[in-house]
């Protein structure tokens, strides 16, 4: 997608970088907790505190859960891998650097599908993931002039995700965040939670005419919604756009998203970049990976969304609009699998899309909690499938679903719901409101197409909604015309 | 000081034990003994931190454990502790201003283990700061006094105190002085051995990975190697049993089996091959230590083994790439000690002035020269000049020593290219001071097991080791040889400051 500029027209180039919040009760390097939001400095231990003479040992849970990661990510896992010290002084990094893996990453090339609203698909590359350590967090608003550190975050393990420049707008950056973190969530090796900070976002940005060598980019830092990724993303575009055809130059720089403006400003430029010193940690041995092992976890994969929408398509008959939405969230896809199982799929699909969808916004809960079960839902599909209440009654049944979490069948039950289909009842009801609209009946058959509709609507008054509308339509025809 | 009870703390290590277990004497009597020569021995500078009465309730649990019969390996045996591995709730200073205050929440893996075995801890012994140093005189708590001193020989003799080696120099002092029966070392580029040599002990560095760095101040974790410090080869070989061992808190641990490599001092030498490397025969080393190498080689074929000159061809590359390697894994490592969670802390106005006010207050001038040499071969634009090629030396420095092994069992060199010097002397000089380490230096990159045993003294009276070097993990191996070279040698000769002398 190209930017309209006042010289002519733009490319964004934009590469992300993800760091991924590890889902795993201990830490990258020692047994510490994670959980979040503990009192501060809880979950500490003298390794993640980097007191004298501890030592890391790395956390095989960790590092299963960055080789599946790798594995659905459709990337080449690295049998060996070593982890690297990046050296920098801060309060919140204890022990002065960074355990993180620098050459040789646990993961190499592979990719992200994404789905375009045009209904096509796009492939990004992704450059790598290596396993790293988070840093612990500096409290500034504690205290007029300390700052305070918590260290509860410090060790907790990161997989850092890195992708091609190969996205070219805000909007394609938020669809690689929002696939990736679906992919991640299938998987369960990160909760994907924005807000709690398990998902961070660097944005690499430059601008170029198409067709042109990539421009001189600059790095967002720290962004921590995609609403944000986009919003920074579109700014620093225009920004570099604007300052290029005023005649400036783009300086490499690391910059700093201000969500109260929407706009970025320069953190520190490239004299001011730290010098990491790389170097192998001596403390720890290279990371060798049993190709076995490997294997085993990729066949103990999930099925992923680009598996499971493609099934979606062919073997339930989706549209692709559908399927899309519907594999976003595993928890979505597999409701909707347990609403579709030996029931039409197009209809549990509408179901799921439509009415379920909307209840789940108004009550702002998502779909684990949704107060109607896939099979109560499917038993309400059931109930018009068979016949025993129409599709329009259906819609006040699952509204009654939504309000109480009772089953579809006791409410048609107790409500009176049930749809009348005996003939003779309908037959008596139709003759009823014709005996009693003559006037109209008369005009109907001088030719007054249109009141048929409404005839229709007193049959429907008279049995309460419940009259089978086929059979209502059947005798209302034959009796007005014969 | 007649009625000076020296009998006890002139007992090895294992008659020590031995006379425990025969009840002829108990802990307690021999803790006391050992903290009233601690006492004695101050003017040595060889203890940071003295801990009588954590010995004493030691020594009085082991007493219990031996009236029960159930004594351990090393019930009742008082040892020193080099003040580099951390020790719960007893202050560790690593001979550096920086740890001022800290005492551990935690036991290193090592102490721990020799606490498990039943000895007694005396105390915290001195030594060159963050053990960056070949004279233990870098330390902030003032140099150590070597108990040796040059013999008067009517010329106008240089009677100055000599220096105790370095870095565990409080370790070896103690031990020499019969302060300690034994001590816990770290030899990160001969730390142990020099020091041993230069105080007329036995020094063990073992393999790299066969005793844990769990809990010890790291200098540089590539080459870091803890061990024990002896007066006999035999009681090395009882220490290290007890030291040693596969710890899943640190990666780099060897998860093998550890032997008794008391047992297998065997005497039995006959048939072993010997390497002399001819790389180590260095311009300046003075006569009497070429001399005395060849005295070994001499005692080693004497007793049935076969001396074959070898070569190990990048021997004089070990010790420049080790001065690159040693400070740039320092560099990071020290990194930690910032101010902010434990030790010093000098407040400023900003955090960068805190960071750089703490660290000038609290390192002294060698860390400091290493921290920025470290710095330094790390940097963008040096790091492959400089780190990347030292590791490549490290790497063929590691390949001669494999190619040797084809051919031979164990290497017999010097310790150290001297005995030990005045206390002042070659502070001013770096690369002076570096030079002690060019004949340890090599085992240590390669990770290689490597002992010194006291052979015999110089021309003034000073102390003077021979090193053995072994394959990997062949302890029991270079031991044996040890015992062999201690037995010839029959060094008897005794310092000059020891329990019991004046």
């Amino acid at each position: 997608m190209l930017i309209k500029g006042r010289t002519g027209e733009w490319e964004t180039v934009i590469g992300l970088e993800v760091h991924a919040q590890i889902v795993s009760e201990a830490k990258l390097f020692s047994g510490a907790a994670t959980a979040f939001g503990a009192e501060p400095n809880t979950q500490v231990s003298p390794v993640d505190a980097a007191f004298p003479g501890m030592l890391p040992v790395i956390n095989r849970h960790c590092v299963e859960q960055a080789v599946k990661t790798g594995l659905g990510l459709d990337a080449e896992v690295n049998f060996v891998s070593v982890f690297d010290r990046k050296n920098y002084f801060y309060p919140d990094l204890p022990a002065g650097y960074q355990i993180s893996q620098y050459l040789q990453p646990v993961v190499g090339h592979g990719r992200v599908v994404l789905d375009m609203p045009d209904g096509r698909t796009r492939e990004i590359g992704i450059t790598r993931l290596h396993l790293e350590q988070d840093a612990g967090k500096s409290l500034h608003d504690q205290h007029p002039n300390l700052t305070f550190v918590d260290l509860n975050r410090a060790g907790i393990g990161l997989m850092e995700i890195v992708s091609e420049p190969d996205l070219r707008s805000a909007e394609e950056a938020g669809l690689y965040l929002r696939k990736l973190r679906s992919i991640l969530r299938y998987l369960g090796t990160c909760d994907g939670n924005m807000e709690e900070g398990s998902l961070r976002c660097d944005a690499n940005v430059s601008v170029r005419r198409p067709g042109e060598p990539y421009g001189t980019r600059c790095e967002i830092k720290n962004l921590n919604s995609v609403r944000y990724v986009m919003q920074a993303i579109a700014y620093e575009a225009q920004r570099q756009i604007e300052l290029i055809e005023e005649g400036g130059q783009v300086v490499q720089q690391t910059r700093l998203f201000d969500v109260g403006r929407g706009v970025t400003r320069p953190m520190r430029s490239k004299e001011e970049a730290h010098d990491y010193r790389y170097f192998p940690d001596p403390d720890l041995l290279p990371l060798v990976l049993d190709p076995a092992w490997v294997e085993q976890l990729r066949a103990g994969l999930p099925e992923l969304p680009d598996t499971k929408k493609a099934r979606f398509i062919s073997s339930l008959g989706l549209s692709p609009d559908d399927a899309t939405v519907l594999v976003a969230e595993q928890a979505t896809a597999l409701f909707f699998e347990q609403v579709a199982t030996g029931r039409d799929p197009k209809m549990a699909a509408n179901w799921v899309t439509g009415d379920l969808f909307a209840a789940l916004n108004r009550l702002g809960i998502g779909i684990e909690q949704s107060p109607v079960s896939p099979s109560q839902l499917g038993g309400l599909i059931d109930l018009i499938a068979d016949g025993t209440i129409s599709g329009r009654l259906a819609k006040d049944v699952f509204v009654e679903m939504i309000a109480t979490g009772a089953d579809p069948a006791t409410i048609v039950e107790n409500k009176g719901l049930r749809q009348v289909t005996d003939e003779g009842a309908i037959a008596a009801a139709v003759d009823a409101v014709l005996a009693a609209q003559v006037d109209k009946v008369a005009e109907y058959r001088s030719g007054r197409d249109k009141l048929y509709g409404f005839f229709v609507g007193q049959v429907m008054r008279a049995t309460q909604g419940k009259a089978n509308p086929t059979l209502v339509n059947d005798l209302l025809k034959k009796k007005l015309t014969g | 000081m007649s009625d000076w009870p020296a009998a006890l703390t002139a007992l090895s290590l294992a008659e020590a034990r031995d006379g425990l277990a025969r009840r002829e004497f108990s802990a307690r009597e021999l803790t006391e003994n050992y903290i009233a020569v601690v006492e004695v021995v101050r003017p040595l500078n060889a203890f940071i931190t003295e801990t009588p009465d954590q010995a004493l309730a030691m020594a009085k649990a082991a007493d219990e454990r031996l009236a029960r019969a159930e004594g351990r390996p090393l019930d009742g045996i008082p040892i020193a502790v080099k003040d580099l591995f951390c020790t719960k709730g007893v202050l560790t200073t690593a001979g550096s201003h920086i740890l001022d205050g800290f005492h551990p929440p935690y036991e290193s893996t090592v102490t721990e283990k020799l606490w498990q075995a039943g000895a007694v801890m005396l105390g915290k012994a001195n030594l060159d700061e963050f053990a960056m140093g070949s004279s233990s005189t870098t330390s902030y708590y003032g140099p150590v006094e070597n108990p040796w001193r040059r013999r008067p020989n009517g010329r106008a003799g240089d009677n100055r105190p000599v220096v105790a080696g370095g870095s565990s120099g409080g370790s070896a002092a103690a031990v020499a002085a019969h302060a300690a029966m034994a001590a816990t070392g770290t030899d990160t580029g001969g730390s142990i051995r020099q020091p041993a040599s230069f105080c007329g002990i036995v020094g063990l560095k073992p393999t790299y990975g066969r005793c844990s760095r769990w809990g010890v101040v790291a200098y540089a974790s590539s080459l870091d190697h803890p061990g024990p410090m002896t007066r006999t080869v035999r009681d090395a070989a009882i220490m290290l049993r007890a030291m040693a061992g596969h710890d899943l808190k640190d990666s780099t641990s060897a998860p093998l089996p550890v032997p008794d490599y008391e047992a297998g001092l065997t005497g039995e030498i006959r048939g072993m091959r010997i390497g002399v490397p001819r790389e180590y025969r260095v311009e300046q080393m003075p006569g009497e230590i070429e001399a005395l190498w060849q005295q070994g080689v001499d005692w080693l074929r004497e007793a049935g083994a076969d001396p074959v000159e070898i070569s190990l061809p990048h021997t004089k590359y070990a010790l420049p790439a080790y001065y690159i390697i040693a400070p740039a894994e320092a560099s990071s490592n020290l990194a930690r000690y910032d101010g902010v969670r434990f030790g010093l802390r000098v407040g400023a106005a900003s955090l960068d002035e805190m960071y750089e006010l703490t660290r000038a207050a609290g390192f002294g001038a060698e860390v400091r020269r290493r921290v920025l040499i470290g710095t330094f071969v790390l940097s963008a634009g040096y790091y492959d000049a400089y780190y990347l090629k030292a590791q490549r030396v490290r790497a063929l420095v590691a390949r001669d020593f494999a190619k040797a092994f084809e051919e031979v069992d164990a290497i017999l060199v010097p310790t150290a290219p001297s005995a030990a010097f005045a206390i002042g002397d070659n502070t001013d000089d770096s690369i002076a001071m570096y030079l002690n380490d060019v004949f340890t230096v090599p085992a240590n990159l390669a990770g290689l097991p490597a002992i010194s045993v006291p052979a015999g003294l110089s021309a003034d009276g000073l102390p003077l080791g021979l090193q053995i070097i072994g394959r990997a993990f062949d302890e029991e191996g270079i031991l044996r040889v040890a015992q062999v070279l201690e037995s010839a040698a029959e060094f008897r000769h005794l310092p000059a400051f020891i329990a019991g002398k004046t």
